[in-house]
């Protein structure tokens, strides 16, 4: 695993960008371009991550970026990596699409799937911030049950849903989860799947001070919160080998998550939660918790 | 010889053939009739390697329009085919296509779009994207499909802007013709290749398609760059730069290959006709035997065809409609509560014209309610003894309606 000192130095999103103070989206792109070695031709739809692209005539990112529309990122990506081997271009550059987690898990889920299932060769990142950020925090399928969102501003009933789980089902040959707040973790899965053909997917956490309601000093705190309470989980499979990474895999070692109460209670997005509903959230945890020890139990032969 | 061979083809046969020819490196597409048939043959022949293309079989029509738009921003020469709802389903990309400025060559084979389910012809379907900002040519026969899809891919990429090559539904895409393939030197000649933009490019990077502002911004060095305004601007003075452009190409064709189209708009036994007859696509050429047949009863008809509706040939139909006494428009669409939209469009074009003749609209052949020649003589008949009774103006006729 790589250490956080031994990360490359060359940036390839330049300083001074709009996003909100403290968004972590801004560290994980920078480690993900980074694994790339900026070789790499992005395609991203309407979301947050439109703001560090800039308006134009000015950019923060020094990599060619098509915008494009909201569902399309999928199938965007599938037509860069079709036109660069129709144009013998295709070891020149990475194909790397990156949606946020509406434009992955609803609106842009279709096109994935039909990306997933012709295994087209692009590397896909879903950042998930866990609802519509950038339209002012609407519920989306991956915001997690009880969040209040403007859209759910009793709190979310259902839980969020599984993406990983469901590229998992398409038979990819890399999916994993990861949190930007670990640029390690990161950097190493963006090197792996770089190394890899095929559709390769990484589901990526990451804190939002504005939408989770907390303050901005503490993003890389709460994402930290967030794994150790086992809410986000580091993971991969590669082709079909389940395995824990980085903290994840140090917390199933030691055999103990922390309660999820701690990390709810630092969101403004969950005040108010009764214990029954924490109780509820801690349930759902523990679930899927005990299923990811048993798949990394089973190991590489799963 | 720019002709090799004469085959006996399916509209929908001639379209792939002239994808083939084209050359294109990247086709997406999405069954639908009628459509279907145009990209089952372009995947045979990628799959029996007589074209060299990436042909992505995608789960929908948005996404087979968004791999063009993506393949073409890295530089390759892309096509796709739709009708109807695919059309619709696309609506989003479409617009993006044109606003990107890409050079796309797209076929609808024209249908009916629902509710209630139809999958026969009428132009509805185009006719609804006509303000996205795509070039519209409508075909009349097998051959001009083939022809037009060639000359489209050279408007395309001269002028950065996409276009669509509608032909009716059944009674072309399903309908056999002799059809002259040409040579594929000759196409090459024709249409150079390599001529594609590539925009995104790792040597000079570039942030494609974001957030622009209504005004003007300055980039780091300090130059004004244009606001979205202007680049809306700069896409309507190239879909005007399209009315020179459409008849150069079709006579570049003629040059080439021996065929031309008339460009813009096509006339049969206009010149001297008192009644003008207008339509666009297959129907235009079955007007073509009305207005013989009229011409044996007296009445001097003649037939102004629509090639080119995106942009609409103002000019053009000025001229061609100056003197006559009436003009009776053939709609295959409505834009429901008004009227049909080459009636609406025609009337524009002739607003305040000195001595343009009264416009009449007709509605025609919905979801496939078969036209013939007798029915349409009809209605001209009618329009004719409306105009002998003064009518200037009349509500549009829906024609063969049995309500």
């Amino acid at each position: 695993m790589t250490k956080l000192i031994d990360l490359p130095t060359q940036e390839h999103l330049l300083p001074g960008n709009r996003a909100c103070a403290g968004c972590a989206l801004g560290i994980g792109l920078r480690s993900i371009l980074k694994a790339l070695e900026g070789k790499v031709v992005m395609t991203v739809p309407a979301s947050c991550l439109t703001v560090f692209g800039g308006m134009y005539p000015t950019t923060s990112v020094t990599v060619p970026w098509l915008n494009v529309a909201f569902p399309a990122t999928a199938a965007a990506a599938a037509g860069l990596a079709a036109g660069l081997r129709a144009t013998g271009r295709a070891g020149e550059m990475t194909v790397l699409a990156m949606a946020g987690d509406g434009g992955t898990a609803d609106i842009g889920l279709q096109g994935l799937s039909g990306a997933a299932e012709r295994n087209d060769d692009f590397i896909y990142v879903c950042y998930d911030n866990e609802a519509y950020m950038n339209t002012g925090t609407q519920r989306s399928g991956s915001t997690p049950a009880r969040a209040r969102t403007t859209t759910t501003t009793l709190g979310k009933r259902e839980n969020p849903k599984d993406v990983p789980r469901i590229m998992e089902a398409h038979g990819v040959p890399y999916v994993a989860s990861t949190s930007a707040v670990y640029p390690d973790d990161v950097y190493d899965k963006l090197v792996k799947a770089r190394g890899m053909t095929g559709l390769r997917y990484v589901h990526m956490s990451t804190p939002c001070p504005s939408g989770w309601a907390f303050d901005p000093k503490d993003s890389v705190r709460l994402g930290q919160a967030a794994v150790d309470a086992g809410l986000v989980v580091l993971y991969e499979i590669e082709r079909g080998a389940f395995r824990l990474t980085g903290r994840s895999r140090v917390l199933a070692r030691r055999g103990a998550l922390k309660p999820v109460k701690e990390y709810l209670q630092a969101q403004g997005r969950f005040q108010g939660l009764s214990p029954e509903e924490v109780a509820e959230v801690q349930g759902w945890v523990d679930r899927r918790w005990a299923e990811y020890l048993r798949r990394d139990a089973e190991g590489p032969s799963a | 010889m720019s002709d090799a061979i004469t085959a006996v083809m399916t509209g929908n046969e001639a379209a792939a053939t002239a994808a083939r020819l084209a050359r294109v490196q990247v086709v997406a597409a999405y069954p639908i009739t009628p459509q279907s048939p145009v990209v089952e043959t372009l995947c045979r022949w990628v799959e029996e390697g007589e074209l060299e293309a990436e042909f992505v079989r995608v789960e929908s029509e948005h996404s087979a329009l968004t791999v063009c738009i993506a393949a073409a921003s890295i530089g390759a020469r892309t096509f796709t085919a739709t009708s109807a709802n695919g059309l619709a389903y696309m609506n989003e990309q479409i617009w993006w296509a044109a606003g990107a400025r890409l050079p796309l060559v797209l076929c609808c084979a024209n249908r009916a779009m629902a509710a209630p389910w139809n999958v026969l012809n009428d132009q509805q379907d185009s006719m609804s994207v006509r303000d996205a900002g795509w070039v519209q040519l409508y075909c009349r026969d097998n051959q001009e499909i083939l022809d037009t899809t060639l000359q489209a891919y050279r408007l395309a990429e001269s002028l950065q802007v996409p276009v669509m090559v509608c032909y009716d539904g059944f009674l072309l895409s399903h309908t056999v013709a002799p059809v002259a393939i040409p040579s594929e030197a000759a196409v090459d000649e024709f249409l150079p290749r390599g001529k594609a933009l590539p925009v995104l490019d790792l040597s000079d990077p570039r942030n494609v398609g974001p957030v622009t502002l209504a005004d003007p911004r300055p980039d780091s060095r300090g130059v004004l760059c244009h606001g979205y305004m202007e680049f809306r601007a700069l896409h309507h003075r190239a879909l005007g730069a399209a009315l020179q452009a459409i008849p150069e190409v079709d006579r570049a064709f003629a040059g080439t290959f021996g065929r031309s189209w008339g460009g813009l708009t096509f006339g049969h036994l206009l010149e001297d006709a008192e009644v003008a007859l207008v339509a666009a696509g297959s129907l235009a050429a079955e007007l073509s035997v009305v207005a013989e047949a009229l011409r044996g009863e007296g009445i001097r008809a003649g037939v102004l065809g629509i090639r080119a509706y995106r942009p609409f040939p103002r000019e053009a139909v000025r001229a061609a409609l100056a003197g006559k006494r009436l003009c009776q428009v053939f709609d295959k669409a409505v834009s429901y509560g008004h009227e049909g939209p080459i009636c609406s469009d025609l009337r524009g074009a002739l607003a305040g014209v000195a001595g343009a003749p009264p416009v009449f609209g007709a509605i025609v052949g919905l979801g496939g309610r078969d036209v013939t020649t007798a029915t349409l003589a009809g209605a001209v008949r009618r329009a004719v003894a409306d105009l002998v009774a003064g009518v200037r103006d009349r509500p549009e006729e829906w024609v063969d309606l049995r309500l």
